[in-house]
Order: C-alpha cells, then structure tokens, then sequence
C-alpha cells in the first residue's frame, strides 16, 4: 500500500502533519506507524490546540502529590497517610450517535484512570447536557445515556452521588456526557504510569481486545456530522462486570510489589499506553502484539494498535515477579499475558508472528514530545454585540410573580432530576452521607478513613456564552461555593473543557477566555486544576454548543459529622439571605426560559465579594451559628427557599428586605454570591454579631409548610414540591416508549 | 455467632456487609472466597451472609450462575443442615435461583433501576416502618397464588413495602412485587431473603440506623434454625 499525503488526510492528519512525521521518522510511515500517529496526534490524545492556554492555569498546590497532568488522574493528600485521587473526562461524541454505549464507556474510562493509579473509586458524579426536553431526539439520548451511565456504575459498584444536567437547544445534535470519578489511596501505593527498567516483561491484563472504538480518538476529534453515524464502529463496548473484576485484580496485585508501572487502555488503545508509558520512563518497548488476546481472528496490527476495547491495562512488571501477578489474575479469571518487554532505546517495536510491523520513536508521539502544539487564532464572537445590547427595562416586571414561579419551578433546568438518579444506585460503598441529610455538595466518606469528600459538578454554561471570562469563573466559584456551604474546604479542581470547533476562531475566543477566567478563579480559591480533560468539535453544521468548561471539585471535611446540610430543620427558625440581593435578571432561567431572551450579559459576578462571602459562612459554619446554608444559584431567590424546605415540607414567610430592586429580579435573578441559612432564633443575636460589616438581610422565618411571600399566600409547600417533583417525569411521559413500557 | 460473607465475582455489596456486621454491630465475619468450599469454621448457630452485587455480572440471569459455584454447594448444605442465611439483593436472588427459597425476582415494574430509601415492616418491627435503602433492577418479587398463600399461612413473608407510617398500599410499592413483598424465609425459618439493603442503614454518619433492627432481630436475636424448623413442623 502506498502511503501519501491523501492517506494521512483520511486519517485526520493534515498535509504540514504528514509532513512532519517524515521528517521526525526521517522516512515515509508505513500504514501501522501513520495509523499510529493519526491517533496520538488527534486533538484528543495531544491536546494539540489546548496545551498552550492549558498551561497557564494555576497547576500547583501544597497538597498536590502529582503534578498536574502528569498522571492519569490528580493526586491531593487528606492527611493522616491518604489521598484523594479524582479527574472527570468527557465521552461525548460516542453518546451522541450510541448514548447507552457512549455514556456506559464513558463512566469505564474515567473510573481505570483512578484505579489504575492504585486507588479505589468511592464516588462518581456527572455532567450532562442535552437539548430541548420536549424533543423525541433528547428523550432518546437522555434515557440512553441515563441507561447506560447507571448500567455501568451501578454494576461496578461505586455510587453516583451527584452532577448536574441542563437542557437547552444548543446541545441538540452534540448532548455532552462527563463523568468524573474519586478515589481513596493510602500514601506510599500509589502507582506510575511509568514504564522502567529495561528487560522487565510488558504484560496485558483485562478483556480480550476485538474491533470496537477503532479511531474512537480521532472520530472525537470532528464535528458531528449527519455521516457520523457511519462511525458506529468507533464506539466502543463496555463491560462492568469485567471492569469490577480488573479493579480488584489490579488493587490485589499492586500489593504483591511486583508492579513497576501501570496504564490503562483508553483512547488510542495500545499504541497510547505503551508511547505514554515509554516515553514518561525515557525508555522503548518491544511488543508482540500476535500474544494480545483478542476476541475475533486476524486482526491486523493497525487494528491491535487503535482497539479501544474497553477494560484493559497495560502493566510493566518486575522481572522474576510475573508468577505472583499472574496468580492474582488468575483468581480473578482474568486474561494476563506477557506481550513484550523493557528496552533502553526509546523506539516502540511492533512485531507479529516475528515480523517487525511498526518502529516509532515513542517520545514522537505524545503530548509534550514530538506531538504538533498550535497556536490558533481568536476573534470576539459576533453575538457578542447582541449581548452588550441587552436593556433589562425592555423586560416589565410581571404583575403575577406567583404564576411566574410556578413556571419557574417546572423548567427542567430546575426541577427535580428524581427521574435521573433514582437509576443511578448512589447509596452503594454505605459512604455517601448526603442521602438522608443533603448537602449543596455530595459529602462521601473517605472510607476507611472518616474524612468527609465534599463533591460537585458545575457549569453553568449559559453565563459562560454570554461571557467566557465571568461565566467560568463563576462555574469555579459555585463549585467552591456548594463546598464551603456543605463545611468543607476547597481543595483542587479537575475540568472538562467541551467547547466547539478550535479552528472557529470565535469558538476559541471563548476558549481562551474561559481559560483565563478559570485561572484566575482557581488561583483566588487556591484551588489547582490537577488535570482534566478537554473536548473540542462540540459542534455540527448548525454551530456550537454553549461553551461549557465544566468544574469537577473536590473538598474536605476533617470529619464527615462537620457537615453542612442545605434543607431548614425546624418552623420558627429565622432565614437570613447572606450577602447582596442586585437588580440582576441577566442570563437567569427567568429571563431565558420564561422570557425567551436568548442573549444578555452574565449575572453579576465580583471575585472579591465572593471570597469574602465564603469566608463569612466558613466562619459561620465553624461557629456552629446556622442550621443549614443553600446558595442561590439556577430559578434565584424564591427557588433556593423552597429546595430549603422540600426535606421536611416546611415553608417560608419572607418579605423582600429592598424595596427598590425589581421583584422579578429580587426573588428570579441570578446575580452571584449569595447563600441562605436558617438560624436557631436563641442564636439569632449571636449570628448578627458573627456577621458584622458583611452584607446579610433577615428575609423572615420557617414555617410549618405554608408559603408566604410579601404577605401574600401562595399555597402549601407541598403543592409546590408536587410540581417540583414531578415537572421532568411527566414531559417524559407523554412519549410513546413510556407509555408503551407503563403499559407492561 | 460469627458471620461469613460470601464474595462473587461481581459482589460490590459485600465490603460494606463486612463493615456493618464488624464495625456497626460488632460480629465477627469471615470472608469466603467463591471458589473455596470450606464452612468447617461455621456451626448452624452461625450466618453465613450472601451479599447484594452482581455476581458473575448477572448474566443469563440474575443469581442464576452463583448458584453453581462451588461456595454455593457449600452453603446450600449448610441451609439444609439449619444454618442460618440471609440472602441480600442480589443474594435473594441467588437464594432463590438455588431453590433455598421459593419464587422469582422479576424486572421491576417500570423496567428501570431503581435506588432510593424506600419503608418496609415485618420482623423486628411489625407496625412501624423502617426507612431501607432499595438499589436494584430485578427486584419485583413472584410466585403463583399457592405459593403466596403458604408463605403467608407460614408467616413466611419477612417484611412488606409500606408507606411512612406503616401503611402497606400499593403506591409504596417500589417494584410491582407480589403483595407488596419485599423479603421472605424458608418454611424451616432459617434461610432468609430481602430485596432492601439493611446493611447500607447502619451506620450513624449515614443519618439512618434502622437496618440494626433487621440485622439485629433477623440474625442476632433469632431462635436457631433448629427451634424455628420445630415450630414450623407443629403448625403444620
């Protein structure tokens, strides 16, 4: 087969690329060897259009015990001998043409990143986004993905805890699928995705490998397209209960010491996990790949090389060791073979049945090696003007804010995703403390430590559109905000950076500057980006999606009983709002869902005001002042007292403490930096004098379940909790698939 | 007593089965590997624990293929000779495939998996409902009407979906299962099976304790399987 340019480009490399490997290789690639760079040179192996900006976030820590990206997942010290080991990567465009599969290989990965490090995975969370709810094509991809997410997680055993999900038009065609997973690690077991010491046997463990997710990185690296589903073939196939089976394997054989380094197969399958281990050692690899188990015969090599079959690991085993780690994966009916060993040149050498197939220069091909790093242009996006021409005052203030409410409360964006989670099993480990007594973060025992994990997800992505600086700031510090209200303490971020086309030069505008808002966020938060993940070609014939720098972060209590809970416990308890209530609507439910205003400015955002705000209810907290705290976030003021009472069907009687702020805006608006905590009225003095210059205002108190606001009646909290509850479940039943399967 | 716990490929309830009998109600548990055989260290007055999961993946069926292993030949000896067991989940599951206890868990009724805290009554607490996590997808319990019938002259069924305050109605019903029937014993009352995870309710940073009263009234403060099996003979 003659290899020519034209070859390369229908593999998704670029003619300057083409070029580039002859002159790395000083030859022409043979077809192995360019299969091999397409997939370590796509965008979702190199990072190619994201490292530059990537490195400009804050990577360093005092707890950190990695560095950022070095590792498969980050590693932060807890204290008393442990680590938390935690990363959140997408898996969107497999969701996108086969959700179930797509989600299910998705929650996989994310969860071998950690325990191929040596830990074991004690919670997961999520990420979704999908288009319009009405529409059959997101019911399709939503009940999917639901599927698919629960199928695996719950399988494998490790709790979903929390996420979070939106629906908005521009996710129609590209939904977006992140999941993130946390592990707990004993300090000293922690293992490399290191290969060293020249002559130690290479060994394969975990399922055969077959023909599923072939080119599954390079296919992530387009834009999806109406042909995209020609690409089936690059999804891959998972298997939870193999998966179960790799992870205890892989944590009982790291106990017999006989473990150098260890990678798990992800994108790119082999040819990733042998140049990513080679070249981290300095050292080459001699391969064989005819000793791969596989599921169907005479695969060729290119295939054994980009196989993203799922639920393998690749592992450099001390020589003279091999008998101990194959008794354990034996006891585990496990494949475990020895395919290939440790060499000192640097050169990765395929072979089968003895002929040499493949020689690269392992270092060539990753990331921060011989892989492109681009420089892309950016340009102000032109809607950016539509944005700026936003006058709030076109907007009237509605005579009946309690019809507006009640429409509020049912905007799925809002409502309960009851329907979601009740699928995911998220009580599995007996560890997440938040199940019984909620939290605006998910508190999980660190077990066996009993240091509480404060968990979450957030982005609000809308923000981000209207200003990719403040919108990702904001994601950070609504991150740090649910954990400081849940009594933790802020400690590191993982992120996933789902954006459009990078050669759109406004889809990287908004790259870029979510990058630098997220930078400075985190540096103010002290929270370092310890990896993460980045998602490109978000995008189809019809645009973008929103852009949606997710946040995954990670926090600690000392003891999982120093939490926070977010729900009021007690009728006569009085409701403080802490912080400053703003005539804000901008980029709000109310303005975008209820309104239909498509584009207006982020909400109010100042990153001063909200490190002092966080301090004050850290402070609060500690005082033991408060009986719960819930930040105002998605439906503003009047949603967040209501999620405080639903728990224990208690009510409100508040009045809006500044009569000069529109009502729409003061009981709707989305401005930032506000929590609302209820206070024991013996504390109440107490609670004022903790807070002392801070902005704060008395709304009212808690009620047995009756809901007043501004002296007016708006009926029981159980009616609204009603239509709270049920707003997502009943647009999903009016499809013909649940009518069909609640007629069973 | 002591418990043994025992471990399938695919188990992921059996950690935290450990953790509650160990560290929550302090008893001594043995793990059992699924591939060993030996029970020798048991005697009837002991539990020998089968745990929620999904053992050999749940394929073919649920339950179906741990009832081969060769810990299970074991166990089912033991059952027969009055040990006690208690099957959770996917335990029940297998209990059932192993034929210890009749009937089958089908697909729940809204063909989804299911996990939320859910309320049930029986052993240990007959009129008030103790709050259990449920978390499964085959968990909608059935047997023809002659069977229900005798598990129900035989005092056989264990605990019940009810409501909050005890009320035993359909619409506490998470599952569809028969008569709302959330676990069961054997007629020799010592081989015992439940859909709800007690073991998941026991610790008190969880914020729920009630599944002490099951594990508790259920295993610890049971009559022996032998004195149990007797009474069963005399009403029938």
């Amino acid at each position: 087969m003659e290899i020519s340019v034209k070859t390369a480009q229908q593999l998704r490399l670029t003619p300057e690329e083409f070029e580039l490997i002859k002159q790395k290789l000083g030859r022409t690639p043979n077809f192995n060897e360019l299969c091999a760079f397409s997939g370590m040179w796509s965008e979702h192996c190199s990072y190619k259009n994201s490292i530059k900006w990537l490195k400009t976030l804050p990577r360093d820590g005092k707890r950190m015990l990695v560095k950022a990206g070095e590792e498969n997942a980050g590693l932060m010290d807890i204290g008393d001998g442990y680590g938390v080991v935690f990363k959140i990567e997408s898996h969107n465009h497999p969701s996108a043409i086969e959700p179930f599969q797509g989600a299910a290989t998705g929650v996989g990965g994310i969860h071998r990143d950690i325990f191929t490090m040596g830990a074991r995975p004690v919670a997961s969370l999520n990420s979704l986004r999908f288009g319009h709810l009405k529409d059959a094509k997101t019911q399709h991809l939503l009940s999917g993905v639901v599927h698919g997410i629960g199928h695996y997680g719950n399988c494998f055993g490790v709790p979903t805890v929390g996420g979070e999900i939106y629906f908005e038009g521009r996710y129609h065609t590209n939904p977006l699928v992140n999941a993130m997973s946390v592990g707990i690690v004993k300090s000293g077991e922690t293992i490399s995705a290191t290969a060293a010491g020249v002559g130690n046997p290479v060994f394969f463990v975990g399922s055969a490998t077959g023909k599923d997710g072939i080119g599954g990185a390079s296919f992530a690296s387009a834009d999806i397209t109406s042909d995209s589903v020609q690409e089936l073939p690059a999804v891959q196939v998972g298997d939870p209960f193999q998966e179960k089976k790799l992870l205890e394997a892989c944590l009982e054989v790291i106990q017999t010491g006989a473990v150098v380094g260890m990678q798990d197969m992800g994108a790119a399958g082999i040819i990733c996990s042998t140049a990513e281990m080679s070249a981290k050692g300095g050292v080459g690899m001699r391969i064989d790949l005819d000793k791969v188990p596989t599921r169907q015969a005479n695969m060729k090599t290119w295939e054994l090389l980009l196989s993203e079959s799922q639920e393998r690991m690749l592992m450099v085993v001390e020589k003279g060791k091999e008998e101990a780690v194959q008794k354990v994966f034996e006891k585990w009916d496990l494949p475990c073979s020895n395919i290939g060993e440790v060499t000192n040149d640097g050169l990765l050498r395929f072979y089968m049945h003895g002929e040499l197939e493949a020689e690269l220069p392992a270092e060539e091909l990753v990331l921060g090696g011989g892989a492109p790093q681009y420089t892309r242009e950016y340009k102000e996006p032109a809607y950016m003007e539509k944005i700026k021409a936003f006058d709030p005052a076109a907007i009237k203030v509605p005579a009946d804010l309690k019809a507006v409410a009640e429409e509020l409360v049912t905007v799925p964006n809002i409502a309960n995703k009851r329907w979601i989670y009740v699928q995911y099993d998220s009580m599995v480990g007996a560890g997440n403390a938040s199940t019984n007594q909620p939290s605006d973060a998910a508190i999980v025992i660190g077990k066996p430590t009993g240091k509480g994990l404060a968990l979450t997800t957030d982005c609000n992505s809308r923000y981000v559109f209207a200003d990719p600086y403040k919108g990702a700031m904001i994601a950070v510090a609504e991150a740090a905000r649910n954990i400081v209200c849940s009594g933790g303490e802020p400690l590191g971020v993982t992120n996933c950076l789902n954006f459009g086309n990078p050669y759109d030069p406004e889809v990287y505008y908004q790259f870029v500057h979510a990058i630098q808002g997220m930078g400075e966020a985190c540096r103010k938060f002290d929270t370092p980006v310890t990896g993460g993940n980045v998602s490109f070609y978000n995008q189809n014939p019809d645009g973008a999606v929103y852009p949606t720098p997710t946040i995954g972060m990670v926090g600690l209590l000392d003891s999982v009983n120093d939490k926070m809970t977010m729900y009021f416990k007690e009728a006569g308890d009085v409701i403080f709002l802490v912080g400053k209530s703003r005539a804000d609507i901008n980029s709000s439910e109310y303005l975008h869902k209820v309104n239909g205003v498509e584009h207006s400015p982020a909400p109010h955002f100042d990153i001063e005001e909200e490190f002092t705000l966080q301090q004050k209810v850290t402070e609060l907290i500690k005082a033991k002042a408060i009986e719960s705290a819930h930040d105002t976030s998605e439906g503003g003021l009047f949603i967040t007292l209501l999620e405080s009472g639903f728990h224990k069907n208690l009510g409100v009687d508040v009045k809006a403490d500044d009569s000069s702020i529109r009502k729409d805006a003061y009981w709707f608006g989305e401005a930032q930096s506000r929590v609302v905590v209820s206070v024991k009225p013996a504390k109440v003095a107490a609670f004022r004098k903790l807070m002392g210059d801070h902005p704060f205002a008395e709304l009212g108190t808690v009620t047995n379940g009756a809901i007043n606001i501004d002296g007016a009646n708006w009926g029981p909290t159980i009616t609204w909790k009603e239509k709270y509850d049920t707003a997502i479940e009943n647009l999903l039943a009016g499809t013909e698939s649940e009518q069909a399967l609640s007629a069973l | 007593m002591k418990f043994g716990v025992v471990v399938f490929p695919g188990s992921n309830c059996d950690r935290d089965m450990q953790d509650a009998l160990q560290n929550d109600l302090n008893q001594e548990v043995i793990m059992l590997w699924h591939k060993e055989k030996d029970l020798t260290m048991f005697t009837t007055d002991d539990c020998i624990v089968l745990p929620g999961g999904f053992s050999y993946g749940d394929y073919l069926r649920c339950g179906a293929i741990a009832r081969f292993s060769p810990m299970m030949q074991s166990v089912i000896d033991f059952a027969n000779k009055g040990g006690k067991v208690l099957g959770v989940c996917n335990g029940f599951q297998v209990l059932c495939e192993a034929h210890l206890l009749p009937g089958v868990l089908l697909r729940n009724a809204n063909q989804q998996f299911i996990s939320k805290n859910i309320y049930i009554k029986g052993v240990g607490s007959p009129d008030q409902a103790l709050k259990i996590p449920i978390a499964h997808g085959e968990g909608r319990y059935y047997a023809d009407a002659n069977v229900l019938d005798e598990l129900e002259a035989n005092n056989q069924v264990i605990y019940r979906y009810c409501d909050e305050t005890g009320a035993v109605i359909p619409s506490a019903n998470p599952n569809g299962a028969t008569r709302n029937i959330a676990g069961i014993r054997n007629a020799n009352g010592n081989v015992f099976g439940m859909m709800p995870h007690p073991e998941r309710a026991t610790s008190d940073a969880l914020g729920n304790v009630d599944g002490r009263i099951i594990l508790n009234s259920l295993l610890m403060n049971a009559k022996t399987g032998a004195a149990r099996s007797a009474a069963a003979v005399a009403n029938a």
